[in-house]
């Protein structure tokens, strides 16, 4: 018998149910217990069997892909809830200082649900308006489910309970790293991936310049923007004024600005490549000025090209702003790192969550655009 | 362009004796100190820690690789066909998962030290060479395959002798972009305690001497150099090779 995608995704969900749900810890850094479904709730082994019994019949019956995106939605919703009622249950038997965290067999059974639907997604092939509207749905039922106190009881949700405000403050910082060095990037990049486009001698030096700049680990360009930085500051009053500072968010806005322009160089030039020869001496012959010529006329046809650079610097700066973390520039990185330390691995999780979230969201968002634009041409 | 073939030797003479005797160079890294901080890091021997970070990159890049070759291959089977739209969307979405969080969510199943940071640079490793190894193996020229199954050749034959010396060339590319990436995660590394170039510089974070952060991260970034010069030659020879079976 072959092996069908149907059967992996039943044998990760059915391990998820036979795993422990959550993690059971007299405190928030004691060690933890595992807890299964059947032992959580108190109609956990009706639920584990319902869900095994769908399973079984998903691998011998060959479902539609439709069907099988709304069981997949359906089944990443109720192991959230499943979770929160589990976690809610237990703590009223614990008491207050007891820790509820998602364990193995939660991760393995949203693993299984959403491999389910990103297969069905990929082999029904919808609409855009239908991708839009599954990525939509998962939106508001994410939310949905966040804000109607289902979680609380999850030691994430506690974590973020105890820090709301922190929480916003960093979240406000992470985008504002993410969007101001992809705003600044756009600002130097475009310009000067067009000036190596006209002027083809600096091709090779300025590429070269930004290939070298994407060698040096994050951690070290993070770090040397910190004295680089303050001594520019100190020595150039006006550059302070400005807002250059060795401290604060400004050293992590640079260095994510300075990953970001080798995309948005490289992809400015491509795009302007793809251009054919005839089109641009047509608009040439009809009486374009060399800016008509490149507003009218080339950027437009570059724009794919543009927006697959943008794609590539916002995942990539969304999670490279993590490392901010670890300079004092905030973020979510702030918890992360503060969790390591404290060894809280709630607090990591407050920190990589969000971080994950962003990164695929501007990555689904950015690609049905980029769909978007790839259709409106012939 | 001459000049440009001898530098990437000069660059690993000079890294090789930066890292036999670093204290010949404090002179280089000592501007960059501030009260009479040491200019050298040498709580570890930066030697010592230059050969952990590349073990550590070359099992996890190994063991990515071989992984995301198999992978590659077995989708691309009339057996595993079923797999292929379903391995295209996960390695285009797994790729958009911040390799820090990947790294800082292996720490609760792993613990700290070297295990979490070969977990994360090889599960982020994957995708580079299994989608490579996916373009390479999927967008191959229709008359060629069917002069190979013409001349009598068994699916396993054809695989060995057509289908993976053509692909080679964007797999071993896949590599170079696993490995490039993978050299610069690991200093991550070692905020979860694993012994990488990572330890220097962050203790020039934690004691603001910038010598340790420069010096940590200028060996890092010749390692990624000389890698993706290497890597670059080797993709250059296979697609020579390449143009041969085709």
């Amino acid at each position: 018998m072959m092996l069908r995608p149907a059967t992996v995704f039943a044998i990760l969900v059915g391990l998820g149910l036979w795993l422990p749900l959550v993690q059971f810890k007299p405190n928030r850094i004691a060690a933890g217990e595992g807890i299964r479904l059947d032992q959580a709730l108190a109609g956990g082994p009706v639920i584990a069997l319902a869900v095994l019994g769908l399973l079984v019949l998903s691998c011998i019956w060959r479902m539609p892909d439709r069907m099988r995106i709304v069981l997949a939605l359906a089944g990443m919703a109720g192991s959230l809830v499943v979770l929160g009622h589990a976690a809610r249950s237990l703590s009223v038997e614990a008491g207050n200082l007891a820790r509820l965290a998602p364990a193995s067999g939660f991760w393995l059974m949203l693993l299984g649900f959403s491999l389910m639907l990103a297969d069905g997604v990929a082999r029904l092939g919808p609409s855009l308006p239908a991708r839009w509207l599954i990525l939509g749905l998962v939106l508001v039922a994410g939310f949905g489910i966040l804000a109607s106190g289902m979680l609380d009881q999850i030691s994430v949700m506690r974590e973020y309970a105890t820090r709301r405000a922190a929480f916003l403050h960093e979240a406000k910082r992470h985008l504002q790293l993410a969007f101001g060095s992809l705003g600044l990037a756009l600002l130097v990049g475009l310009p000067l991936g067009t000036g190596i486009y006209m002027m083809r001698r600096l091709r090779g030096p300025v590429l070269a310049a930004l290939n070298i700049l994407q060698t040096i680990p994050s951690l070290a360009l993070f770090g040397i923007m910190l004295p680089l930085l303050a001594w520019l500051a100190a020595t150039l009053p006006a550059a302070g004024r400005w807002g250059v500072s060795g401290i604060g968010a400004f050293p992590a806005l640079i260095a994510l600005f300075l990953y970001a322009l080798l995309p948005v160089v490289s992809n400015t030039l491509s795009g302007l490549e793809t251009v054919p020869r005839a089109t641009r001496e047509a608009a040439v012959g009809l009486g374009m000025t060399r800016w008509q010529v490149l507003g009218q006329v080339l950027i437009p046809l570059a724009l794919p090209s543009l927006i697959a650079a943008l794609r590539i610097v916002l995942v990539q700066n969304i999670g490279l702003a993590v490392i901010a973390g670890l300079i004092g520039g905030g973020g979510f990185g702030t918890f992360v790192f503060q969790g390591l330390n404290q060894m809280a691995m709630d607090l990591v999780l407050l920190g990589t969550l969000p971080t994950i979230a962003l990164a695929l969201l501007a990555g689904i968002v950015l690609d049905l655009l980029i769909e978007h634009v790839a259709r409106g041409r012939p | 362009m001459r000049a440009g073939r001898f530098l990437p030797g000069l660059a690993a003479l000079f890294l090789l004796v930066f890292l036999l005797t670093p204290d010949s160079f404090a002179f280089l890294f000592r501007p960059l100190t501030r009260n009479n901080a040491p200019a050298i890091y040498h709580q570890t021997a930066l030697l010592r820690l230059t050969v952990s970070h590349l073990s550590i990159v070359a099992i996890a890049v190994i063991a990515s690789g071989l992984v995301g070759i198999v992978l590659g291959i077995l989708v691309t089977r009339p057996r595993g066909r079923e797999f292929l739209p379903l391995a295209r969307s996960v390695t285009a979405i797994g790729q958009t998962f911040p390799p820090v969080a990947v790294l800082a969510l292996a720490v609760p199943v792993m613990g700290f030290g070297t295990a979490p940071t070969l977990v994360a640079l090889f599960l982020y490793g994957l995708l580079p060479v299994f989608e490579n190894t996916l373009a390479g193996l999927t967008d191959q020229p229709a008359e060629i395959l069917e002069a190979a199954r013409g001349m009598g050749l068994t699916p396993l034959q054809r695989l060995w002798h057509v289908e993976l010396p053509l692909a080679l060339p964007l797999i071993i590319s896949g590599i170079r972009l696993t490995a490039v990436i993978s050299l610069g995660t690991a200093t991550i590394g070692s905020t979860v305690a694993a012994p990488t170039l990572g330890e220097v510089i962050i203790a020039g974070l934690l004691s603001s001497n910038t010598a340790y952060v420069a010096q940590g991260g200028l060996v890092v970034s010749i390692l990624a150099v000389l890698i993706h010069h290497g890597l670059s030659a080797a993709e250059t020879n296979a697609a020579r090779a390449a143009g041969r079976v085709g």
